[in-house]
């Protein structure tokens, strides 16, 4: 029986009394076992880096402490987790001999609660010899950067090429070659809830125990299961009732289900680890950043003839399990909305020193569509064509319509979407507004994208990565399971268990309004769970909530397991009622035969007489107290021997367009209007449709605007608060047109199609686009990266006046470090001071915060130091050598320091030159770099700090020279300034 | 992110809460709002040995006029200035600078007189005390009174003594005839700035106040400078800064803020004053 919108009470949400009155219950809400350990986890401030030793006999000694477990512990009782791509790396859930990343694990402290766990993190004390950093990832490709996995030889990780059609004949053929090369930069869609796990161990037989706010896909589970090393019937893994958003990021807490687990096990107690926003910032998950180029056979009427496909994609330290799918999942949609058959793509997989990427809301969407909709506004402006008409042009126009990659687009009527988006959301009226802006004197621009959103992943598009011949070798893999089970309990109520894990989206009111529907009851009758139990549930590998699968796919089970269930109850109902099966009508919580509504029975006694009465059934029929459906499409097969693939089940469409104006003083970018079409099938909820897409959208204007995960050169993580990784709020967020055209996919029993991406893979395209034609008619067609933030802008406005007569930089300009420069005058001889900066006691009097200074050798200082600003203070151990000693005139200072909020290290020079007052010019230049906790929360900050730190030492050594405190009076001003 | 052992103290005067921090020495830390602080504690870059909660000291939360001054104990949350009816009139660039001052959350907790006590190089409240020439009114054993621009001496530093307390900022009431104007460009509506400009213009003269670029607020004073004069000043000024790259600007960036955001505040002040 169809799904009906119109007669389904599909206004309210059943989740939202729960999550509005503060009673919904979240995983850091979940009772835990009485003698439940909590943890803590050391992370490394380093982003590549060798593990010589790690003393944690302090650590261990602290009252509260019940185990410190490190990477050699958790390797005796575990697997690495398995790669995807047959390589030889490994990737285990915590450091083992290496750190790759800043911010992985390197120990986990478990005690009796989360704050002594944290005391214990700053008693550890782990010897790291630095190793070079690999931070670019066209860089990490060259032959001399340094390996991160040393078996496997080279930091690329697969590598593979694709033809279809006839790519190169198509090149030869057609009059113009344009190409663009994008950068597409690493970000998140940062949900509320971070991650979270209990976990608990029996030795005794049953294995393993977790609850995490795991999203899925579950194709994860035996992945966890190896790294565990039990069958998979011995992990038992469930989830909250409740999870504050996902995005996809909570495919990530994967690695620390296995971490917990094995502490448990070692530690032979339950514990559970809650994830902090520093610990997900920097270290959870991220999106993929990517180096495309792509390159465009056109006519001159710029219809597209052949796509050239370049990608290296950087999946960070590990290729971790489901990657590389990120790459693989857009593999069959490459062309876009375009009807274009021939195509050559060149695929390759770099590991450098990052957080490990996974899942993210558009899931390799943003990457591909970022450099394909850049390219066909660059083929309009090189053309000089309508950027409309060269889109038009190019669009599908039949359906189902096949890709050259082998996709199947199931339905769509693009052209039409196009034509109603540009009339009803009034694309000439925007053009009128940019004429009159510009006239104004103002920076306006427009911005187009079309867009095809796959949903409902084929399981096998991941083995696309590997060639036919290991293909055939390791057997296909395809397909995309739902599974959803109804229950009757003995009153005859309604229970509805669906394979997807929600995370606020409201599955359960749409899963409970599909039901009621077929069984003419109450959507508040039927109670949906969506809790996951990989015990007691039915699920496959394909079970979770990702690829915008529910609608299409999770839905579709539920439909079948509805109709089933209706048509067993038919038979009871027609039994008692002396009626054929299919005359009976469920409608108002009864059951009558058709055209004799009077004499009616209740649902509740048709459905609890499996319980009570199975006498009363049919003789050939088994009871009826539960119906599990399997539903699993088709088509999805697994890539052929021609590495074509079906990579998803369902195609929506979206055609964006857009105004930005860019502010002449600040060079912000302001969305002046949005207009989104979306064909995303049969819209099932109005009013979720309207919040996925606006919630997507609000995403992708973060990653349009403000957000980054950035990264120094040093591989230091650099945006480890909100207030350096910027999601955007209600205030930054523009307002937006939303238009629907529906073409029900023929694919899915509901005949909707996902919906919750799209404008994450539309929308940062959309408005680079529009601000590169607001740049057009000063800078000509420009190479944006995102995100477009004003600094960024502001290179493409006036060129900036020039210094005055005199002006001299504050520090020397040698890459992004910590650099300054200063000079002081003090009163006392050169040699004086030379003497005061090579003796240890003297230092410990003048370095501000010494504990003791030691001189190990004679060209060595060692010191432990308290430094810091205002409040802001830590402890750190300083190693100073001394080199090109030359006294008593200069001296050439490398140190380094390591303490509990992260390390430094950095080389200055210093020059003594006699004063014809009998006193001293100090000059100094200095050139350091900050990693770990410091640089991820505090950089807005170090370079005043350094700047501060620095001055204290030449105040304390004028001091101590003898100098009078009114020379250094204006020390501060001469500090890192040659004002 | 928990915070590392304390001791906590609620003092009931400002006399017990001073004697505390005397008694404590360099680990006391006054604990107001805490918008700033307890964030650093979560994060264990603050590892005070105390914190001192003056928050309950009675009489702290009222906002004073005396002898042309508006005065703002240390009990001040910023909305309650910022709610204060008639400081428009009475301290105009303050009315202007306190919307930027975080959002409507932190605003609700965080103080007035806390934020002069972070002294954070981008805060919108020092950068008004300081173009004001107001005063922050010290109290260790003795109560002592120094002019805003002695106080902050550097990024998160100040001319406060470990075992003194701010009691209360004060900001000169607003003359007759002076035009105020204050602008800021920050990534988010909220967040710090990258460059704030205040702008003060009475008659012929003029200040400009900038903050988010040198590590404390900077005031430029001109005797007069005419429209054709106001760019070439703006380009000394931006490049006289301390400018440099951060994660979320580039030095010119800030300069070029400098140039446009000032001119445009200047502009506005003056009407404001004709």
């Amino acid at each position: 029986m169809a799904f009906d919108t119109k007669t389904a009470d599909v206004e309210e949400r059943i989740e939202d009394g729960a999550l509005l009155s503060g009673s919904a219950q979240f995983i850091d809400d979940l009772p835990f076992a009485v003698g439940t350990l909590h943890a803590a986890i050391l992370r490394s401030p380093h982003a590549h880096a060798s593990i010589v030793s790690i003393d944690s006999s302090r650590a261990r000694a602290l009252p509260g402490v019940a185990a410190v477990i490190d990477g050699t512990a958790l390797a005796k009782v575990s697997e690495p987790l398995m790669v995807g791509v047959k390589i030889p790396i490994k990737c285990w859930p915590m450091a083992v001999d290496r750190a790759r990343y800043v911010g992985e694990p390197v120990v986990v402290v478990l005690a009796e609660d989360r704050y002594v766990a944290e005391d214990a993190l700053d008693l550890i004390e782990v010897t790291y010899p630095p190793l070079p950093p690999v931070i670019d990832p066209e860089a990490a490709l060259d032959v001399n950067a340094h390996v991160l996995h040393e078996d496997l030889e080279t930091n690329l990780g697969s590598e593979r090429s694709f033809r279809y059609g006839d790519p190169e004949s198509a090149r030869e053929a057609a009059p113009r070659c344009i190409a663009v090369k994008v950068r597409y930069p690493r970000n998140s869609c940062t949900p509320m809830e971070t991650y979270g796990v209990l976990a608990a161990y029996d030795p005794h037989g049953t294995g393993y125990d977790i609850q995490a706010n795991f999203q899925g896909p579950f194709s994860i589970h035996p992945v966890i299961a190896r790294a565990l090393k039990v069958p998979g019937s011995k992990l038992r893994l469930r989830t909250p009732p409740n999870s504050g958003g996902s995005f996809g990021v909570k495919q990530g807490v994967f690695p620390y289900i296995v971490l917990m687990a094995a502490c448990a096990r070692i530690a032979d107690r339950p514990v559970k680890w809650i994830e902090d926003r520093l610990e997900h910032l920097t270290a959870s998950v991220s999106a993929t950043n990517r180096v495309v180029e792509l390159q465009a056979a056109v006519e001159r009427d710029g219809r597209v003839t052949a796509l050239f496909w370049d990608q290296i994609e950087d999946v960070g330290a590990y290729l971790r399990a489901p990657e590389p799918a990120t790459l693989y999942r857009m593999h069959g949609n490459l062309c876009g909305a375009y009807d274009i058959a021939n195509l050559s793509v060149r695929n390759r997989i770099v590991m450098t020193n990052k957080t490990p990427t996974g899942l993210n809301r558009g899931f390799g969407g943003p990457q591909i569509y970022y450099a394909l909709e850049r390219l066909m506004q660059r083929i309009a402006q090189e053309l000089e064509l309508d950027p409309l008409d060269v889109i038009r042009r190019n669009l599908i126009s039949a359906f189902p319509y096949r890709t050259a990659s082998g996709t199947t687009y199931d339905s769509g009527d693009y052209v039409r979407a196009f034509d109603v988006a540009l009339n009803d959301g009034r694309y000439a009226e925007l053009l009128s507004r940019r004429d009159q802006a510009r006239a104004d004197g103002r920076i306006y621009g427009i911005g187009l994208t079309a867009a095809v959103e796959p949903s409902v992943s084929n399981m096998g598009y991941l083995s696309t990565a590997l060639t036919p011949a290991q293909r055939a070798k390791s057997g296909p893999k395809n397909g995309a399971h739902a599974a959803a089970t109804i229950s009757l309990d003995p009153v005859g109520s309604v229970t509805v268990q669906i394979d997807s894990v929600p995370q606020g989206q409201g599955h359960q009111t749409v899963a409970a309004n599909l039901v009621s529907g077929v069984l003419g009851l109450r959507s508040k009758d039927v109670r949906v769970v969506a809790e996951f139990d990989t015990a007691k549930d039915a699920w496959s590998i394909a079970a979770g909530n990702y690829s915008s699968r529910f609608a299409a796919s999770t839905l579709s089970a539920v439909q079948l397991a509805a109709d089933r269930l209706r048509h067993r109850l038919s038979r009871i109902a027609a039994a008692q009622l002396n009626g054929r099966p299919e005359d009976i009508v469920f409608a108002g919580g009864r059951v009558h035969l058709n055209g004799n509504p009077e004499a009616s029975i209740s649902f509740a006694r048709i459905a609890s007489a499996s319980h009570w009465a199975p006498g009363t059934l049919p003789d050939d029929m088994e009871p009826v107290i539960r119906e599990t459906a399997i539903w699993s499409p088709e088509e999805l097969a697994a890539p052929t021997s021609e590495d074509g693939i079906n990579s998803s089940l369902c195609h929506s469409f979206i055609f964006d367009f857009c105004g930005v104006e860019i502010d002449a003083v600040s060079g912000q970018v302001r969305v002046d209007r949005y207009v989104t079409m979306h064909d995303c099938g049969r819209v099932l909820h109005a009013g979720m449709v309207e919040g996925q897409i606006r919630g997507a959208f609000a995403q992708a204007i973060g990653a349009s605007l403000f957000e980054e995960f950035a990264y120094g050169p040093d591989g230091a993580f650099l945006a480890g608060t909100f207030a350096d990784y910027p999601v955007p709020t209600v205030l930054e967020i523009p307002t937006l047109d939303i238009l629907h055209i529906e073409t029900p996919s023929p694919l899915t029993l509901t005949g909707a199609k996902g919906v919750g991406e799209g404008n994450c893979m539309s929308t940062p395209v959309c408005v680079a686009n529009a601000v590169a034609d607001a740049l057009a008619p000063k800078c000509g067609a420009v190479d944006l990266v995102l995100p477009l933030t004003p600094a960024r802008i502001a290179e493409f406005l006036d060129a900036e006046p020039a210094a005055p007569e005199g002006y001299q930089p504050a520090a020397p300009t040698t890459g992004k470090g910590l650099t300054g420069r200063g000079r002081a005058k003090v009163s006392a001889s050169p040699q004086a001071i030379w003497d005061l900066l090579m003796d240890p006691e003297q230092l410990a009097a003048i370095i501000p915060g010494a504990h003791g200074v030691s001189r190990p050798s004679e060209d060595r200082f060692s010191a432990d130091v308290t430094l810091g600003v205002g409040p802001v203070k830590g402890r750190y151990k300083v190693d100073v050598a001394l080199s090109e000693l030359d006294p008593p005139s200069s001296a050439l200072l490398t140190g380094r320091a390591a303490g509990a909020l992260g390390m430094g290290e950095g080389t200055g020079r210093v020059n003594l030159t006699a004063l014809p007052d009998g006193g001293t010019e100090i000059a100094y230049e200095y050139d350091a770099r900050v990693g770990g906790k410091v640089a991820s929360v505090g950089g807005r900050l170090l370079d005043g700090a350094a700047r501060i730190v620095i001055g204290q030492f030449f105040t304390a050594l004028g001091r101590r020279a003898g100098g009078q405190r009114t020379l250094f009076a204006r020390l501060f001003g001469w500090i890192g300034g040659g004002k | 992110m928990k915070p590392a052992p304390f001791d906590y103290l609620r003092a009931g005067t400002v006399q017990e809460a001073q004697a505390a921090l005397a008694a404590e020495g360099e680990g006391a830390r006054v604990i107001a709002g805490g918008q700033s602080l307890v964030a650093m504690l979560n994060m264990r870059l603050a590892r005070p040995t105390l914190l001192v909660d003056v928050m309950h000291v009675a009489g702290g939360a009222e906002i004073r006029v005396e002898r042309g001054q508006l005065v703002v104990p240390f009990a001040v949350r910023q909305a309650a200035l910022l709610n204060r009816r008639d400081l428009l009139s009475e301290v105009p660039l303050l009315a202007a600078a306190l919307p930027w001052v975080g959002h409507v959350q932190t605003r609700a907790r965080g103080t007035v007189c806390g934020s002069v006590a972070h002294a954070d190089p981008s805060a919108e409240i020092a950068l008004a005390l300081v173009a004001l020439d107001g005063t922050v009114h010290l109290r260790g054993r003795r109560a002592r009174r120094l002019p805003a621009a002695e106080f902050f001496t550097g990024m998160m530093q100040t001319a406060a003594r470990p075992d003194e307390m701010i009691e209360a900022v004060s900001f000169p009431l607003s003359q007759e005839g002076t035009g105020h104007a204050f602008n800021e460009v920050g990534i988010r509506h909220g967040d710090f700035a990258i460059v704030s400009v205040g702008a003060i213009a009475t008659g012929d003269r003029l200040r400009l106040a900038i903050g988010g670029v040198n590590d404390t607020p900077l005031v430029r004073d001109w005797s007069s400078l005419d429209e054709r004069q106001v760019d070439d000043a703006l380009n000394d000024l931006a490049w006289s800064l301390d400018a440099r790259d951060d994660l979320h600007a580039t030095a010119r960036y800030r300069r070029d803020l400098v140039r446009r955001l000032g001119r445009k505040t200047i502009k506005e002040a003056r009407q404001c004053a004709a």
